[in-house]
């Protein structure tokens, strides 16, 4: 099979976020890059069809300036067969990011099944994958926390929210979403992180693409910090003097119970 | 400017954060809804209560299982027709699922999960988190091409519906081509509780819990007070606490009107979860806790004696 996964490099939730002096995006400064939890997920589950199916190829996809590298190297830190960077500007939109996913998965493919994470976790827009679909007249289906693998069809556990979960049956080629619960995603060794460092990374331009500016339709901008916060208000008294009265700031102040 | 709202249902019932959609500022816009499944016509009622001047109606029984597909191949034949400038749909798991798929079958722009929308002549201003909510940024659309929103559940208040109001009724016919996914099977939550995304307050738990079996402790008092019940990363890690239950920015986002946060220290990736909750509750031993900066209201003590005594206080309450 030939498996793609694609993945979105992204700052590692422990950073603070410290805008750039424009207000129109954050200050890259000392942002330890990650790949994308999600992310990791679609490597992981591409790599492990892999080892059901003999003379599968795993190639790992991310869209984004040079700093992409480091994730997709990581990508072959864990077992991927071959990465590819699409040269995108980091703040490309959904649309484009889609674009160039679809555009290189037609140079490189075709595809028998592509996974993507269910979001990245730096804007959420939780958007590539099903775009993508549509780019590949694929079907897709997202926040995918189970995978049974048929001939040529497969059956997903999507996870809609409250504990409920839908039963999906999609026929290949397919662009899956994952969601957490799917794998646990192993960790790449330091002797094979030592490997990755040594294996070539390809690279699409935009041009090759056919990615422009002008397939751009959103931007980002005028980006605000969380304002601050009111000073705690300390309830003090014995554990059931403290109950009560949070009770009764729940029930009368806030009117919420 | 003409607005089409997608209008989402269960049983029979407008979803309330398409409700919440028609109570959006979108000055003088000419609204439009469509309902896509099967005998939805009793939707148009409510719907032109809420403001929507026409109502498309889409009945067809492969539309009856909602999947993701079949709703975008149907509303991408019918969009073109309407022509809107503003698609706008709720963030739920099915706006969530539909709206990328329609920006990339319409060539429109696409902004998701906005928490503040807004339309005023032909202007469209949006914003949304970014980083989890560690951060907001307008979304600035660069051309004049179709817009597709998802807004956030409780951005804004579901109008009154108006009952001397009503919409004009348009069936829609599309033709939907075999279908590749099917939905074989939905698996109802064994859940008792709201979910932690829709809940109006969440009670949640940190490691500090110590246990899974003491979670009851956070149960019980959720239930005195109809609360979801959250739970931090590190107490899901642990084995307290299934996934679904997780807020932060690995888990699920929550906005809800109340949190009420019991022995969470407050990480970073923790706190982009719920800082965007309307008032906010800790509990905790620690008086330096981050979780304290953001909160609204702070006990600092035991959660093992304040909790149950919460509990308590929350039941005579109702008992009075």
């Amino acid at each position: 099979m030939n498996i793609f996964a694609c993945i979105k490099q992204v700052p590692d939730t422990t950073t603070r976020i410290k805008l750039r002096g424009d207000g129109n995006g954050i200050d890259e400064a000392d942002i330890q890059w990650i790949i994308s939890p999600h992310d990791e997920l679609a490597i992981e589950e591409a790599l492990r069809l892999r080892e059901q199916r003999p003379d599968s190829t795993v190639t790992v996809l991310s869209a984004g300036p040079e700093r992409v590298t480091d994730s997709l190297r990581m990508a072959l830190a864990m077992g991927a067969d071959s990465a590819v960077r699409l040269d995108l500007p980091g703040d490309a939109d959904s649309g484009m990011n889609a674009r160039s996913l679809a555009a290189a998965i037609g140079k490189l493919g075709p595809a028998d099944i592509v996974f993507t994470g269910k979001e990245a976790i730096d804007d959420g827009a939780a958007a590539v994958g099903q775009a993508l679909a549509v780019m590949l007249d694929m079907p897709s289906v997202t926040v995918v926390n189970g995978i049974d693998y048929g001939d040529g069809a497969i059956t997903c556990r999507r996870d809609v929210g409250g504990g409920s979960i839908e039963v999906i049956e999609t026929t290949l080629p397919a662009v899956v979403a994952a969601q957490v619960g799917l794998n646990e995603p192993r960790y790449a060794t330091a002797l094979n992180i030592i490997r990755a460092k040594k294996k070539p990374i390809d690279t699409l331009s935009a041009d090759e693409l056919g990615v422009t500016e002008a397939n751009r339709k959103t931007r980002l901008k005028n980006f605000e910090l969380p304002p601050p916060k009111q000073p705690c208000q300390i309830i003090e008294g014995t554990p059931a003097d403290q109950a009560k009265k949070l009770i009764r700031v729940l029930a009368e102040e806030i009117q919420a119970i | 400017m003409k607005i089409l709202i997608i209008a989402e249902h269960k049983n029979g019932q407008l979803s309330e954060a398409t409700q919440e959609l028609f109570g959006l500022p979108l000055g003088q816009a000419e609204v439009h809804a469509v309902v896509t499944g099967e005998g939805v016509e009793p939707l148009a009622g409510p719907l032109g209560q809420l403001g929507a001047a026409k109502v498309h109606l889409i009945d067809s029984p492969t539309l009856a299982s909602g999947t993701g597909e079949s709703l975008g191949q149907a509303l991408g034949q019918f969009i073109p027709q309407l022509a809107p400038d503003v698609v706008l749909a709720a963030h739920t798991p099915q706006g969530k699922d539909l709206a990328p798929r329609l920006a990339a079958a319409l060539d429109a722009a696409l902004a998701t999960d906005c928490v503040q929308v807004s339309c005023d002549g032909d202007q469209v201003t949006a914003r949304r988190p970014v980083y989890a909510g560690k951060a907001t940024a307008e979304v600035e659309f660069t051309n004049d091409s179709l817009k597709v929103i998802t807004v956030r559940p409780r951005t804004a208040k579901s109008p009154e519906p108006d009952a001397t109001r009503s919409a004009e009724v348009a069936p829609v016919a599309v033709e939907l081509p075999e279908q590749k996914t099917t939905l074989k099977e939905l698996i109802a939550s064994d859940n008792a509780r709201p979910d932690v995304t829709e809940a109006s307050i969440v009670v949640t738990g940190g490691r500090s819990l110590g246990s899974a079996e003491n979670f009851s402790i956070i149960e019980a008092f959720a239930d005195s007070i109809g609360a979801a019940v959250g739970s931090s990363r590190a107490a899901v890690d642990a084995g307290y606490r299934p996934y679904r239950d997780q807020v932060g920015q690995t888990g699920k986002v929550v906005s809800p009107q109340v949190y009420i946060a019991c022995g969470v220290s407050g990480a970073i990736q923790h706190l982009a979860g719920m800082r965007t909750s309307k008032h906010i509750v800790a509990i905790n031993t620690d008086p330096d806790a981050p979780i304290f900066q953001l909160a609204d209201y702070g006990i600092v003590g035991d959660l093992f004696e304040v909790v149950p005594q919460l509990t308590e206080a929350a039941k005579n309450r109702n008992g009075s």
